[in-house]
């Protein structure tokens, strides 16, 4: 047991891999409770494709990809909203024209400028290529995810429950939200090197999902959220590594097994919760 | 209007002003020339029918509906900045709560607390204890672990007016705080709503119930898009001005 455990991490590389995925995971899962609780899932799916082009003009114009990403991930946003505000068309409706728009522009472009690896590579991750530089970029870029998101933790989860009221007793409201979104962003680039653009999103709902089906107060699914993001991202690394399977596809398998679990877990005790639609209060403050 | 002359708590402006307000959203007119005004120490009765336009009068006293034309004025000022005061506490409707979330009732009326708590919205032995005495004003002290979601109507009610209470705002607005609630809740909000006007507290709820009213309210106003009488309970509530009031929704 322990040479299966500890085999795999005489290699630098799978050092590397283990650390950038544990940590990428976790604050996927820490971000995933808010956007569950937001009703964000379809806009962490969004923000995740959107930052295809970003990515590949980073590439070719030699900055930091998270950079592009980020500009990308946050026109995305800008675009939703504006679609949103100007027309009356639905919300998943603006969505769904944006993100696939944008992700479809970064696919042409990557198809003039890049090889068939690194197309692989951003898509799909490439967590066993990973350098000291990228995982130093990616614990810097989660440590202050993290800080932000425990430090306001309070008023992210007054703004997910009660839109209204927290706007009552005086908090900025548009702000936080903002605030959200740009974390958001961050953390679809910190999950980059792990899952790609397109497993990104499984990592942004399933945990928080989880944690949802299984918690009764706010606190304990935070803690179960990041727990699920943590395990599935140890189970899928030593995963690939034994079986010679896809790293992301193993972490999101570990996941959604996690998950399946916490179904179960739930039909078992009973406790469904009622099934009554996501609160008024946000769609009257959108 | 005002009865009490020590209990506005420094404020001399009257806890509510509403003058000539037009609001609504595109293409509807919710509310047209309403003008009314509260005193301190009063409960005050928003009577009218659905669609009456008391939502969105409630949303212009929250500033948070776009007003067309005239000003609402909450103790002198503009809404949003008695919010940032701590001027304003809100009791919100039935249908706006997520049942669903993972949240347990102290938790909730912890949330009343944050206007007077740090950056962090870290709670103090003051924080506590205000909430444990605002769950005691309720009697929900032995439900406070319970989930949200495992409460009758009336108990989240009253947990949402803890939260009010905790708080601790001059003015009090309470989205229709007897929808939905049974009789033994509606006794505890009753009384903990004269409770609240004996210290000074401004309350402001509205309804489209009229039992009740008479007893709770020291003022009504009658409000189809405009506002037809307000007034003592026993000169606006007659036959005559509740057939318009609730007539004039059913043409």
């Amino acid at each position: 047991m322990i040479d299966f455990l500890l085999t795999p991490l005489e290699y630098p590389f799978m050092q590397n891999a283990l650390a950038v995925a544990v940590i990428s995971a976790a604050v996927c899962g820490m971000l995933s409770s808010w956007l569950v609780l937001m009703g964000w899932s379809l806009m962490g799916e969004a923000v995740a494709h959107s930052i295809l082009p970003g990515v590949v003009l980073a590439f070719v114009l030699g900055v930091p990809l998270g950079a592009g990403a980020f500009v990308f991930g946050m026109l995305a946003v800008a675009l939703i909203g504006l679609l949103g505000q100007t027309t009356a068309l639905k919300r998943d409706t603006t969505i769904g024209v944006v993100f696939t728009s944008l992700f479809a522009l970064g696919l042409v472009l990557m198809s003039t400028v890049t090889t068939q690896t690194h197309l692989q590579h951003i898509l799909f991750g490439n967590v066993l290529g990973t350098s000291r530089a990228d995982l130093y970029q990616v614990a810097g870029l989660a440590a202050v995810t993290v800080a932000v998101l425990l430090i306001k933790r309070r008023d992210f989860t007054l703004v997910a429950f009660d839109r209204i009221y927290a706007r009552a007793i005086g908090l900025p409201v548009g702000v936080l939200t903002t605030v959200l979104l740009v974390l958001l962003a961050l953390t679809t680039i910190t999950a980059l090197q792990t899952l790609g653009v397109i497993l990104v999103v499984a990592m942004l709902v399933i945990p928080g999902a989880t944690g949802f089906l299984v918690a009764r107060s706010f606190p304990v699914m935070l803690g179960i959220s990041v727990a699920v993001g943590i395990l599935a991202a140890v189970i899928g690394v030593y995963a690939s590594y034994w079986l010679n399977i896809s790293t992301g596809g193993a972490i999101v398998l570990a996941a959604a097994g996690q998950f399946a679990l916490g179904y179960l877990l739930r039909l078992l005790t009973g406790r469904r919760r009622p099934r009554i639609r996501r609160s008024a209060v946000q769609t009257l403050a959108e | 209007m005002s009865r009490t002359d020590t209990s506005a708590q420094g404020h001399r402006s009257a806890p509510v002003r509403v003058q000539r307000l037009t609001a609504g959203y595109p293409g509807v007119i919710a509310l047209q020339e309403v003008s009314l005004e509260l005193g301190a120490g009063q409960i005050t009765a928003l009577l009218g029918a659905n669609g009456s336009g008391k939502s969105t009068l409630f949303s212009a006293l929250l500033g948070l509906a776009p007003v067309a034309q005239g000003t609402v004025k909450l103790f002198g000022r503009e809404p949003v900045a008695a919010r940032r005061r701590n001027l304003v506490s809100y009791v919100p409707q039935h249908e706006q709560v997520d049942t669903t979330f993972p949240i347990t009732v102290d938790q909730v009326v912890a949330m009343g607390r944050y206007p007077h708590t740090g950056f962090t919205r870290r709670a103090k032995a003051t924080d506590r204890q205000a909430v444990d005495a605002a769950l005691d004003q309720v009697q929900l002290s032995e439900f406070r672990r319970r989930g949200i979601g495992q409460l009758s109507g009336g108990q989240r009610k009253r947990t949402f007016l803890a939260r009010a209470l905790a708080q601790g705002a001059p003015l009090m607005l309470l989205d229709e705080p007897f929808a939905g609630v049974d009789r033994g809740s509606e006794q505890v909000i009753t009384s903990v709503l004269h409770e609240l006007r004996d210290a000074g507290t401004t309350v402001l709820i509205s309804t489209h119930h009229l039992e009740g009213v008479e007893q709770l309210a020291d003022q009504v106003i009658l409000l189809h898009r405009r506002v037809l009488a307000a007034g003592a309970p026993a000169e606006v509530l007659t036959d005559e001005q509740l057939a318009r009031a609730f007539g004039a929704a059913l043409q």
